[in-house]
């Protein structure tokens, strides 16, 4: 409602009220009462529900860590301090062998599975026959759920009627290998498991790059004398860096959050011998007949801490290059 | 305001008003739904209901349970709702459930087990259901039935003995005598396994690892006796105590006639490799019969009493685990829950029972025994003849440290059974964080 013609509002802005200082006139308001209220609400509600949601559980986490509760009435959380993280890292028997687990998953995902979804993905752009065919076969396990997955490859696991042991015994070979059971040997399996599928996600994020890939490029390549190795190290997979990116992402994550495909082959009670994780321990903890809240919420820090590094790596390394 | 008019922006106003209102009233339902179910029952709870949790999941268990519900409406009117939950399942989330909705009267286990809900309040005491019919149940019914305060808050159904299960025919055949003591069951074992048998049919993969325990209970109970057991369990004894070192020590003489590829395989799978009479025993509960389909090899098949280690100890404890049912804290429609209780501590819901799941026995002593199979006959008098009854060790300990310590620990021993001091030493550095109080 302002009357003075000092500021030279915008028609259909509010006016800002003059100030008595030699102050140049703030830069007015282009936002209405109405778009103000629905900027509120739009960016509230979402953000609330992030509160509310994500960081009110994280960091409840994070003080349930520092006590020992067991979940069932709020007058017997105590706080006990860091003991939940001393006894962790010195007196946890599954833990450092959780760790070492984790760190497998990732670097065995990180180069058989996705080099080998690249390779894929690379060889069917190449307009073979029956390609389609071939995609869909080896995409097919993203389809199904991780959890189903598991269903699947139990069969093919199973000691006594498995797929696997029955072809050993049929290729005349009297070894009875206890692929589930073995603490030696049952990580790798459930890594091929879970490999099986990460091979088909990457192979389409990787071809869906290769469709909006210039051909000319490759021309240029192949006129410049390049062969099919050269093409693809030199110029293929530099110019799809976005791709790579996501690739990357999607490997790290999928990793980190390894859980349910070994509950199922586990034969879901949490961490057996040889599958510990530490998504697998946390579980252990919290669920279950007599929960260990504190403890279990310790445990899910340090998960977020890992996590929060690989992440916080990535970040700082992508932006920086976007900076340049 | 004269900027009301402003711009034809504003003409948009009512819709974007609908859009954010809508987004308001998702995110009000969202919030609400979670809240909205967990006091939904309380004001509209019907009075010819009773909402009934089970964990029998299984097909026969499930259909003797829907035996049971029908024939409780038939008797007093009201309507069983029963939710049924897996196994594994319903024991793992017990404790939310418990917090949460529970259903009015839900399956559960004695002991310890059962004990510690009571003390956490998270169900009601039952004296007056107990008043009703405690005159069917032995006194040391009574006591498995009991909270560490004295009162009742269990009404039991069934029990069933663990012991080493074989086919008479196998033994015939091949003229296999009833091991009594140790040195004659490892030499059995031996000869079984020169006999080209698996000698103790084993299968503790995925869910199953639970079920090395009832090796471990019996190894432990016949090594030590009853009280040394039970303080074991209950965090009272060291874990590396010798007398401990002395369980694994003779575990580890049975190990090499385990049935190879254990840790893969399901008790189920295990229990057909001996009805397949590729295995020579197993160690296991009478559950074993659910796994029979066929009625002549239920005929052929026999138990013996885990063999004597000590003398001192003989073998007077057996291993029964008493099934049963609880009533959760705040039951929607408690007159009839306890209504639904009674009948079911009566002598007319064990034949119901029983005569749909021939491999339990009747806990009630009032319940008609005429129509037992031989084994079932077998089974009551192991478990009358007994001095201790014990329960099965993740009932009679912290459920919690044995399925995140004690199994994971005796599993992986089992994978290489070298070093049983050091994962004793594993197990024992955990106990003072289940059991401090």
């Amino acid at each position: 409602m302002s009357t003075t013609p000092v500021t030279p509002a915008a028609p259909g802005t509010p006016g800002v009220p003059q100030r008595p200082r030699t102050r140049p006139p703030r830069r007015p308001r282009r936002l209405g009462p109405g778009d103000r209220l629905f900027l509120t609400v739009a960016i509230g509600i979402p953000l609330a529900a992030l509160l509310f949601f994500v960081w009110l559980p994280a960091l409840a986490s994070l003080g349930l860590s520092f006590t020992t509760w067991d979940g069932i009435d709020l007058a017997d959380i105590h706080w006990i301090g860091l003991d939940n993280y001393q006894q962790i890292f010195t007196n946890y028997p599954p833990f450092w062998p959780a760790v070492r687990h984790n760190v497998i998953w990732l670097l065995f995902t990180a180069l058989l599975p996705t080099p080998f979804g690249i390779f894929l993905a690379y060889q069917l752009d190449r307009k073979i026959r029956f390609t389609r065919i071939y995609q869909t076969a080896i995409f097919l396990p993203m389809v199904l759920s991780l959890a189903v997955v598991g269903f699947i490859w139990e069969i093919i696991y199973n000691p006594d009627t498995g797929l696997l042991n029955g072809l050993l015994s049929a290729a005349g070979s009297s070894h009875h290998i206890d692929w589930l059971g073995n603490a030696d040997l049952n990580l790798w399996a459930v890594l091929v498991a879970s490999g099986w599928r990460h091979t088909g996600y990457i192979m389409i994020l990787y071809l869906a790059g290769l469709k909006g890939f210039d051909p000319a490029l490759k021309e240029a390549a192949a006129l410049d004398g390049a062969n099919g190795r050269q093409t693809f190290l030199r110029v293929v997979f530099p110019a799809m860096k976005p791709v790579n990116i996501i690739i990357l992402v999607v490997t790290v994550m999928e990793s980190l959050r390894a859980f349910d495909i070994v509950y199922v082959l586990g034969g879901g009670v949490g961490s057996k011998p040889g599958m510990e994780l530490l998504s697998l321990l946390i579980t252990d903890n919290i669920i279950g007949e007599s929960s260990h809240i504190g403890y279990g919420s310790a445990l899910a820090v340090v998960l977020l801490l890992v996590s929060l590094a690989a992440i916080g790596t990535f970040l700082v390394q992508t932006f920086r290059k976007e900076d340049r | 305001m004269t900027q009301q008019s402003r711009n034809p922006l504003a003409a948009r106003d009512p819709g974007r008003r609908r859009v954010v209102g809508g987004l308001f009233g998702l995110g009000a339902a969202a919030l609400a739904a979670p809240v909205l179910t967990a006091c939904g029952g309380g004001a509209g709870a019907d009075p010819k209901t009773v909402t009934f949790g089970s964990n029998g999941a299984d097909a026969t268990p499930k259909s003797a349970y829907a035996a049971l519900t029908k024939g409780f409406g038939q008797d007093s009117g009201l309507t069983v709702k029963t939710n049924t939950v897996d196994h594994d399942t319903f024991q793992k989330s017990i404790s939310t459930y418990l917090q949460g909705t529970p259903d009015d009267v839900f399956t559960w286990f004695a002991g310890y087990r059962m004990q510690y809900f009571a003390k956490k309040k998270l169900c009601t005491p039952l004296d007056d259901v107990w008043d009703k019919i405690g005159a069917g149940f032995s006194d040391a019914t009574k006591q498995l039935s009991r909270g560490e305060d004295g009162k009742y808050y269990f009404v039991p159904l069934y029990n069933y003995p663990w012991a080493v299960f074989y086919r008479k025919s196998v033994f015939k055949e091949r003229g296999y005598q009833v091991p009594q003591k140790w040195s004659e069951f490892v030499a059995l074992a031996k000869r079984m396994k020169r006999d080209g048998l698996s000698p103790i049919a084993s299968g503790y993969g995925g869910g199953d690892s639970w079920s090395i325990l009832g090796a471990f209970d019996y190894l432990n109970l016949r090594t030590n006796g009853y009280d040394f057991h039970m303080s074991l369990m209950r965090g009272k004894v060291s874990w590396t105590d010798p007398r401990a070192v002395a369980t694994l020590d003779h575990w580890r003489e049975l190990t090499p006639y385990y049935q190879q590829g254990a840790g893969g395989r399901s008790w189920q799978d295990a229990a057909q490799s001996l009805l397949d009479k590729k295995s020579g025993m197993a160690v296991i509960g009478l559950f074993l019969g659910q796994q029979i389909t066929d009625e002549a090899i239920r005929a052929d098949i026999d138990f013996f009493p885990f063999p004597e280690i000590d003398a001192a100890h003989g073998q007077d404890a057996v291993e029964a685990p008493t099934d049963g049912f609880m009533l959760s804290r705040r039951p929607k429609n408690a007159d009839g829950a306890k209504k639904f209780l009674e009948f079911l501590g009566g002598a007319h819901a064990e034949e119901l029972y029983m005569g749909v799941d021939p491999s339990n026995l009747a806990v009630n002593e009032q319940a008609d025994t005429g129509s037992y199979n031989a084994l079932q006959k077998k089974s009551a008098q192991l478990i009358a003849s007994a001095k201790h009854i014990s329960q099965f060790a993740d009932r009679d300990s912290d459920p919690g440290f044995i399925s995140t310590v004690v199994l994971p620990g005796l599993t992986q021993w089992l994978g290489h059974p070298d070093d049983g001091t050091g994962t004793l030493k594993k197990i024992e550095s955990q106990r003072s964080r289940f059991f401090t109080a």
